[in-house]
């Protein structure tokens, strides 16, 4: 065990710790937020999906002791009120079914926006591919991303 | 009043609920079929238990207390889109709450056979009409002015001479005593103002925000966590097991041997509890268990599909369909057709990997989770646990996908069993490779088809089904035929088609199986429709003008226009198929298109999907439904299969049980059809053409066909 910092959406947070854990327990379960989402453990679904400085990744498979200090944003710190282009885009193009998946294709649908503000068919299918919707989603997905370029002031 | 006060108390006592509230729901009455609407006043003084569904307060909310679990088909808008059409309210007024399992109350809970709507929507445009009748005939008699000079709109009741206005929420109490007015005449279709609306869910920004609480996200007081080790072989016993090294792991708390129901047998499991899921996780892997296997017939893929070919060409079996003589057709014919047709066993593997929370105490046990059917796991855990029925509750959180996988009883009993054990509440979690692993799988089902063709109609049709039987492992009669094995048929088809035989040949493996989502037309809906194929190849006519000689009824008619007019089926060049299937109460017709890319393989250009569910209250959340089950049969024919070897299952994770990806969808049009006829599903029905309408496009652009799932786009 050990003590590791964590910065998550602009809050730090202090947890003693396996530092092997994955990133997306620590964030579940000791730091309590639990819009991340388990889904396969080993970097096939994107469910864990957060943003590491920026960049998407799978929480699933990095240890959280790796990630100590660094800036963490989670689905809860896209926006306080659903008021991010991606999340207004899936409210208005209604992607989530189940929406189990959905925290996971929203981060990546931000980092991708972030990067690349009027992203195309392909950019859209390269961001995306890394994440499973079992509800088949998809034809949304690809709809409300590029609504939400669209949408970007 | 003393009256105003017992009956006060006797409505909280009613209700559980405080504050005064018109309370209206249904009830069964001993003697009668159909449910009968009462008050919650009505109900007490004549000593009925209420069972109550809607409940309007004084603050003029409505809540409705749904007896159904939502898991991403959308109940959670289309019932309070229902109920506020007819109540004339905002659409945000109105409340859900999952009622707790208990089908003494609600009736059957089980949320499948896509017929959450299907079986309810009438009782609740009713319950929601009388309401309002109810609630203006109050407002009037507070005025002493004639109801027909009242309407009620947006939550209140007017008086339309004088402008008087009255809440809800100030009419209940008034309303609440009052007979329930019979005949309440409900709105037409043409005058809905919600309904067939594609309004928004209202659990989407629960979705997009991170906020929506799967059963993997609820916590509890006190909670622990456990992971467990089963069989890998599905069945058997643990003979010993070694939990030093798990042990020595911080946060383990506690390991042990846990049994758990599957169906009428049991699978043992060695339980870790621990602080935390990672402990638990890394307790689990540190185990040594070693299982005794003995009577376990060592499975494999091969095997299983060799025997079912046996089976199918010894042309015995349980006759479920015997019209005409096509036995004796086919034996003197010529020509004839005889092909085989088989489809892989399928996971659900739904996103969210099963859970549940089980909290074990001495007078009663609470169970939290992604549940399908609360009151079917009710009755197990008081069964199982020899407690009364009304000591186990039942409480539904969002379900991260079900497809039926979750109307299954064996992980709340597993939870239960160890929450038992260290008398804590405790959240089991399935690694993704439980879930895999584990079952209960669709069962894959072999078929041999047989048919003739002459004077370009069909004059024998015969169908021999060779698969597991889910109904079995529920304790079904063998010596009966599977009364599945014709769903994704279309009924018109059984009646049309002159000579018409379907053989269930009785089939066993020891796999667990079970319903995956639309069940047997999923594997039904490819043999019949790619076999109605061959058959209009053989005839040399077009697919549909084939189809029509058997489908002339009205709404198959229509159907099939609408699917030639929006896929330009008459101008089409090659690579177009067609398949047309029904099940749950909803026919559901696609055209597919196929063609070959730059490296000269199969690529899907376009699907078109054309759904008659009947009545129908949000085309949006229809659409979604049949876009996402294309998604679906797209995985099921062309990636994913679940095989066994040397016992155990093979696939264990999303790098070999693969998904559909972003890439790989096509573009995917929905229609719906526009009539009154009784609400059908729509949560499956848009599953089973989709197999059959690809591979008779791929028939079509390149002249094979394939009879065997799933195929791989690429090697066609
Ligand atoms: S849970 Fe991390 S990628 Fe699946
Ligand atoms: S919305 Fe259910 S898995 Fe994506």
């Amino acid at each position: 065990m050990a003590i590791i910092n964590l910065k998550i959406n602009s809050k730090e947070y202090s947890i003693d710790v396996d530092p092997q854990m994955p990133l997306l327990w620590a964030i579940r379960d000791f730091v309590g937020l639990k819009g991340t989402k388990y889904g396969c453990g080993i970097a096939q679904c994107g469910a864990c999906t957060v943003h590491l400085n920026g960049q998407p990744v799978r929480s699933c498979s990095l240890p959280v002791a790796a990630v100590a200090n660094k800036n963490i944003t989670t689905i809860e710190g896209l926006s306080d009120d659903n008021s991010h282009p991606v999340q207004k885009a899936w409210i208005e193009e209604q992607v989530p079914q189940c929406g189990y998946c959905q925290s996971g294709q929203i981060m990546a649908a931000a980092a991708l926006l972030s990067k690349n503000a009027s992203p195309n068919d392909a950019d859209i299918d390269a961001a995306m591919q890394g994440h499973i919707c079992r509800c088949g989603t998809y034809p949304r997905i690809k709809r409300a991303i590029k609504k939400a370029s669209e949408n970007k002031p | 009043m003393d009256i105003d006060t017992i009956s006060r108390r006797k409505f909280l006592k009613l209700s559980g609920l405080t504050g005064v509230a018109l309370t209206l729901g249904y009830y069964l009455p001993a003697d009668a079929k159909e449910p009968k609407l009462i008050t919650a006043f009505d109900a007490e003084n004549r000593g009925i238990e209420l069972n109550s569904w809607i409940y309007i307060d004084v603050s003029g909310k409505v809540t409705l207390y749904s007896h159904r679990a939502e898991m991403g088909q959308g109940v959670y808008q289309s019932i309070p889109q229902i109920i506020a059409e007819e109540l004339h309210v905002d659409l945000d007024k109105v409340n859900i709450v999952f009622a707790p399992g208990d089908n003494v109350k609600y009736g059957n809970q089980i949320t499948g056979g896509s017929s959450s709507i299907r079986g309810s929507y009438k009782n609740l445009l009713n319950l929601s009409a009388t309401a309002r009748v109810m609630l203006i005939k109050a407002a009037s008699n507070k005025w002493n002015v004639s109801e027909l000079e009242c309407y009620a709109e947006d939550g209140h009741v007017i008086h339309k001479p004088s402008g008087k206005k009255l809440h809800y929420g100030e009419l209940v109490l008034e309303a609440s005593k009052l007979d329930i007015p019979k005949n309440v005449v409900l709105k037409k279709t043409s005058e809905y103002k919600l309904i067939r609306k594609p309004l928004q869910r209202q659990d989407t920004p629960l979705k997009t925000n991170g906020t929506a609480v799967f059963g993997i996200d609820k916590m509890i007081p006190g909670m622990l966590y456990a992971m467990v080790e089963r069989n890998p072989r599905l069945r058997g016993k643990v003979k010993s097991f070694d939990a030093t090294e798990t042990l020595k792991i911080p946060g383990v708390k506690q390991v042990f041997v846990v049994r758990m129901g599957v169906f009428n047998t049991f699978r043992e499991g060695v339980a870790v509890v621990a602080d935390s899921v990672w402990a638990a996780m890394k307790g689990k892997k540190a185990l040594k268990v070693d299982w005794d296997d003995t009577g376990f017939e060592h499975l494999d893929t091969e095997d299983i599909y060799r025997r079912m070919e046996e089976a199918l060409q010894k042309d015995e079996g349980l006759s479920f369909v015997s019209k005409g003589d096509s036995n004796a057709i086919i034996k003197s014919a010529e020509k004839k057709i005889d092909v085989v047709y088989s489809t892989p066993y399928q996971s659900h593997s739904c996103m969210e990997p099963l859970n549940c929370i089980a909290h074990y105490q001495k007078d009663k046990i609470e169970i939290w989770g992604p549940i399908q059917a609360p009151d079917w796991v009710q009755d197990y855990i008081s069964k199982e646990l020899g407690i009364a029925r009304e000591k186990v509750i039942v409480n539904m959180t969002f379900l991260g996908g079900g497809f039926g996988r979750k109307a299954f009883m064996d992980y709340p009993h597993e939870a239960t069993m160890i929450s038992k054990e260290i008398n804590a509440p405790v959240q089991v979690i399935w690694s993704r490779e439980d879930d895999a692993t584990q079952g209960p799988y669709r069962p894959g089902v072999s078929y041999r088809c047989q048919g003739v063709v002459a004077n370009s109609e069909i004059s024998a049709f015969k169908v021999s089904i060779a698969g597991q039987n889910n109904s079995h492992w529920r304790g079904g009669a063998k010596d009966i035929p599977n009364r599945s094995a014709t769903e994704g048929f279309l009924k018109p088809y059984v009646d049309n088609i002159q000579n018409l035989s379907i053989v269930d040949i009785p089939f066993e493996t020891p796999i667990p199986t079970m319903w995956w989502r639309s069940v047997y037309a999923s594997t039904n809906g490819f043999a019949y429709e790619s076999f109605m194929d061959e058959l209009a190849a053989e005839s040399a006519k077009d697919p549909i003008t084939f189809r029509r000689t058997y489908l002339k009824d009205e709404r198959s008619s229509e159907l099939l226009n609408k699917l030639e007019e929006v896929s330009g089926w008459k101008n089409r060049s090659k690579g177009y198929g067609v398949a047309i299937t029904e099940c749950f109460g909803s026919t559901v017709g696609q055209i597919v298109k196929v063609s070959k890319n730059a490296e000269n393989k199969i690529q899907i250009d376009q699907v078109w999907a054309v759904i008659d569910c009947g009545w129908y209250v949000n085309p949006d959340i229809i659409k979604a439904q049949v876009e996402g089950s294309i998604v679906m049969a797209l995985g099921a024919a062309t990636i994913h299969e679940i095989t066994f070897k040397d016992g155990k299952t093979v696939q264990n994770n999303f790098n070999t049980y693969k998904m559909p990806r972003i890439t790989d969808i096509p573009p995917i049009e929905v229609y719906i059809m526009e009539n009154d006829a009784d609400a059908g599903g729509v949560g499956e029905p848009g599953l089973p053409p989709f197999a059959p309408a690809l591979t008779n496009a791929i028939f079509d652009l390149t002249g094979k066909r394939i009879r065997k799932l799933p195929f791989e786009l690429a090697k066609v």
